[in-house]
């Protein structure tokens, strides 16, 4: 599984919709929880409006053209190449972004699992490798090695960390899992 | 140093720990601190840190060039040329300079990275570079949204008066081939390697031969031969590919200029940028706070570079260039393709008694294309003779690319040993054991990688080449692997304590995800008894003192002595200080656990901070080179230092080969590695990992394809341009040596490329054992791989 570019739902009714460009208008999306306001043009993607809008650095770009998944988000809570969505189709969806991953210090099983195992060398592919991870994880955390392959399979590492990739997904797997049937006690 | 420095002789260590520790006699440096025992006995060196900057790495908050953003800054478009061969009769910028947002555009005057005419008069009257490949930058316009500067570089007109081309070797090779340059040409070596020697002959496209290496008799050689292997090799070209790519943000400001430079390197982008635009170097400041892969590629400021700071020079304001995935794959550097013909003579024993290689690469418009050192360093033999050619096309420059050189040459020249050893009816480990003698550190670290990797890989289990009846057929190969043993001078760091017990090390070299803060921190750590994480690591600046480049698997074996020996000079400093407060002699005092205490007596001690304000001690300040190895160098050239002991490795491949579809799958690797000492050796480990996969990949995907009509490369992208993911990744086991050879305060070596260098072959030999057929051409592609079970 690849990630695919999000895919917003037929609007249909004319009437919801608001004409928008050529030229920047005021735009705001839901992300990491907080409605953000900024100018946008209908070309401007997703990853863009994060990074050049918002100065939201952490999504990173390595194509332009969904095909390394560096630039990974959540849109509702699946996983989305931001390169490949445009920010105007990001409208009244609720956008997760890589700071928005840890509750404040609190950082989620998957990326204490990639320092850990130091699933990581240059770091660059790492915040979209992070968020696949993390998607897969809270989605199954009963995922094998094969889950894990799929789920990054879309994402280029050329450091070549896929090894420790593996084995820190397994084990925040393992720690949900535990933390489950702890809850579940 | 002053010429007055005294020098004693030391007993130190040398040789694998556990197996072979032998007490040797070295002259050393009377400052240098005494040698540390083996990692077993230290307290956070030889221990597996994490990574020091990991948080700020899976948080998103780690700021690589690719995410600065400065007030006022303007984006970038180049405009690339679209034809492979021409001259530029002229270019008109006037509607991009009118167009809406555009703030500056440059026209390039020069050229970087290609090679250079011998006598410019040949093209002294053109206005602009000659255009020699498709994508080549010719000029670039800064505006104040990227959607404005890519609208613009649109309008820009260029009239292009077309001159015949040629982008394949073999084509490029033929006397009447379209000739790339119209004369010799020249170009000096690089940061990152590559360049080539000077005064070196040149028909047409074919520069050489260089004959560095050669020895002996090779006609005698080969009359002493009992038996003779010979084949033809050929390596395809394999772009770097890091995922972030070239980029700079440069800010251009009256009293200096500061550059934020993706980079290996940042004083090779400070020299190169202070020599383009002949400013002093004190003028410039380079930043690398992270970088996203470099593999050799990353040095100086390049086309893109220059285009940037000239558009921030004429715009006044922030200039951010950063590189498309095309641009990347085309015009910033690549591994050069290789033929080579190898001819190797031996005695029914073993023996080698003729190397002879007669080689030829195409690194494009640059020269540089060798295929590395392997065939006349690796193994004794009396008779070498080499021949290398570079070969001009009209294709984008090379750069270097780890383990430049040396992976095309031994997938080459370690397939041909293990043709030697199945004529001679030897196993490859044995024909190794017999062979690989010299007197050096790499040749013992080999030995007891092959015993090692041979038992735990199976190797045992190898059977005779084709074994399996079925269509998929496994076998089991190995290769060597060597690299040079790489120390910089110039190397400096600084520890700054403050009477708080805060501790900052600083030099200005640059971690490009190799764990250059981490090691740094470990081993000041260990030196004051203190933890990685309590040392704040400064790294990636021109103002910080002169580091080494990431490159040549020298950054741990050049900083880390450096580091430790300021660490040292400012314990000792702190030990005279603190000792009267508890009634000892400095001597006495150890730095331990966080604290300061009295040998053999842990209870007379202080903690480590209350120490410093006890002792009154407000800042101090510590700086120590990188002396040289202790029993010096084989070469010296300008900053870089080779040893006349390499860095070794072992790796063993199995493989599964689908002999009707022609798909060839990596099953496991196993790679044994030394480096001297490890100072941390999950990083290690991980860069090894890295090192394999990347091999692989080389050995199975990736090929840079060119358009012959056209010069375009047609996968210039990550969907076309196949590389190992998740789903190819072979299981893979690192096995770690602790080698000392009692050189350095820390002697600790790289291992990035080493680690790299000897996949392809290791791959390779396990294709022949498992089809009885030798793979001669990389990538082992399903119609390579068929092309070679149809051979004879």
């Amino acid at each position: 599984m690849s990630v695919a570019p999000h895919r917003p739902p037929d609007r249909g009714n004319a009437a919801t919709s608001h004409s928008f460009g050529p030229e920047p208008r005021p735009l705001s999306l839901l992300i990491n929880g907080e409605v953000r306001t900024a100018l946008a043009d209908p070309a401007t993607t997703l990853v863009e409006f994060l990074r050049d809008a918002l100065g939201m650095t952490g999504t990173k770009i390595g194509c332009d053209r969904g095909a390394c998944s560096a630039c990974t988000v959540w849109i509702d809570g699946e996983v989305a190449a931001s390169c490949m969505t445009l920010a105007l189709d990001a409208r009244d969806h609720s956008i997760t972004t890589i700071e928005g991953l840890a509750r404040g210090d609190q950082l989620h099983p998957v990326q204490r699992a990639f320092i850990e195992h130091d699933a990581l060398q240059c770091g660059f592919c790492t915040p979209g490798m992070v968020m696949s991870c993390a998607h897969l994880v809270n989605n199954n955390p009963e995922c094998t090695l094969d889950d894990i392959q799929a789920a990054i399979s879309g994402h280029l590492c050329r450091c070549g960390t896929y090894p420790n990739i593996f084995k820190a997904t397994l084990a925040a797997a393992a720690e949900m899992r535990a933390a489950g049937s702890e809850e579940s006690k | 140093m002053s010429s007055a420095e005294s020098f004693e002789q030391r007993s130190l260590h040398a040789g694998i720990v556990g197996e072979t520790l032998q007490p040797v006699s070295r002259k050393v440096p009377a400052t240098e601190p005494p040698e540390w025992p083996t990692n077993a006995e230290l307290q956070v060196v030889g221990k597996n840190a994490p990574r020091m900057d990991a948080l700020e790495k899976v948080t998103g908050r780690a700021r690589y060039t690719f995410d600065v953003q400065l007030p006022g800054m303007l984006y970038t478009r180049v405009i690339n040329s679209t034809v492979p061969h021409a001259r530029i009769k002229s270019i008109d910028t006037s509607r991009a300079e009118q167009y809406p947002g555009v703030r500056a555009v440059h026209v390039l005057e020069r050229l970087l990275m290609a090679a250079e005419l011998r006598d410019s008069s040949a093209e002294a009257d053109e206005r602009y570079p000659l255009v020699r490949f498709n994508g080549q930058p010719i000029a670039a316009v800064a505006a104040t949204s990227a959607r404005a500067a890519e609208a613009a570089a649109r309008l820009v007109r260029i009239e292009y008066e077309p001159l015949p081309h040629v982008t394949e070797l073999e084509d490029a090779m033929q006397p009447d081939a379209p000739a790339v340059f119209p004369g010799p040409t020249e170009q000096s070596a690089s940061a990152g390697g590559g360049g080539a020697p000077r005064g070196l002959p040149q028909k047409g496209n074919l520069r050489g031969p260089s004959k560095g290496g050669s020895r002996g008799e090779i006609e005698r050689g080969f009359r002493e031969a009992d038996v003779i292997v010979e084949g033809e090799y050929r390596t395809q070209v394999q772009t770097h590919t890091p995922l972030e790519t070239h980029g700079i943000v440069a800010d251009w400001r009256d009293d200096e200029l500061t550059l934020y430079s993706s980079t290996q390197h940042v004083f090779s982008v400070r020299e190169e940028a202070a020599e383009v635009f002949k400013l002093p170097e004190e003028k410039i400041r380079v930043v690398s706070d992270y970088t996203g892969g470099g593999f050799g590629a990353k040095y100086g400021i390049g086309n893109y570079g220059t285009l940037a700071i000239h558009l921030s020079r004429k715009a006044r304001a922030p200039v951010r260039m950063v590189l498309d995935r095309r641009e990347e794959h085309v015009s910033v550097g690549n591994r050069p393709s290789s033929l080579q013909r190898l001819k190797i003579g031996a005695r029914s024993d073993g023996t080698l008694t003729a190397i002879q290689l007669r080689s030829f690469g195409t690194g494009g418009v640059a020269a540089g294309a060798g295929v590395g050192s392997c065939q006349h360093s690796m193994y004794p033999c009396p008779n070498v003779s080499i021949e290398h050619y570079d070969v001009f096309t009209n294709a984008g420059p090379c750069a270097a690319f780890r383990g430049p050189g040396q992976a095309q040459g031994i997938f080459a020249f370690e397939q041909a040993i293990d043709a030697l050893a199945a004529r001679l009816q030897m196993d490859p480990v044995a024909l190794r054991n017999k062979i690989d003698t010299r007197d050096a550190d790499d040749v013992r670290a080999r030995a007891a990688e092959r015993r090692i990797g041979a038992e735990k890989f199976g190797w045992s289990k190898r059977r005779a080449p084709g074994s399996d009846p079925g269509p998929i057929k496994h076998g089991l190969g190995m290769a060597q692997s060597m690299w040079p043993y790489i120390v910089n001078s110039y190397t400096t760091c600084e520890l700054r304590i403050s009477g708080s017990g805060s501790v900052d090390a600083f030099c200005g070299t640059q971690d490009i995800g190799t764990g250059t803060r981490t090691v740094f921190a470990q081993v000041v750590a260990e030196e004051l008894g203190l933890q990685p994480e309590e040392i704040t690591v400064h790294v990636g600046d021109t103002r910080f003192p002169p580091g080494p480049p990431s490159g040549g698997s020298r950054v741990t074996s050049s900083l880390t002595p450096a580091a430790r020996n300021a660490a040292y000079a400012a314990a000792r400093d702190i030990a005279n200080r603190v000792a009267p407060l508890l009634d000892v002699k400095a001597e006495e005092l150890v730095f331990r656990g966080g604290r300061i205490e009295k040998r053999d007596d842990p209870a007379t001690s202080l903690a480590f901070a209350e120490a410093l304000q006890r002792a009154g001690i407000e800042t101090l300040v510590h700086r120590a080179d990188r002396r040289d190895d202790y029993a010096g160098y084989a070469r010296k050239s300008g900053e870089l230092n080779i040893s006349p002991h390499a860095i070794g490795g072992v790796q063993f491949a199995e493989v599964s080969v689908d002999t009707e579809t022609g798909v060839v799958k990596v099953e496991r690797v196993l790679a044994v590695h030394d480096c001297g000492r490890p100072i941390n050796p999950k990083l290690v480990e991980s860069q090894i990992l890295g090192g394999v996969i990347q091999g692989v990949s080389y050995a199975l995907y990736e090929d840079r394809r060119l358009d012959a009509a056209t010069g375009v490369q047609l996968n210039a992208n990550i969907d076309q341009y196949k590389m190992v993911g998740a789903r190819e990744t072979p299981a893979i086991e690192v096995h770690l040596i602790e080698l000392l050879g009692g050189q350095s305060s820390t002697d600790a070596r790289g291992v990035a490329e080493p680690a790299n260098v000897a996949t392809a072959a290791a791959v390779a030999n396990a294709f022949f054992n498992a089809t009885g057929k030798r793979i001669y051409t990389l990538p082992m592609t399903p119609a390579n791989v068929l092309a070679a079970l149809r051979s004879e």
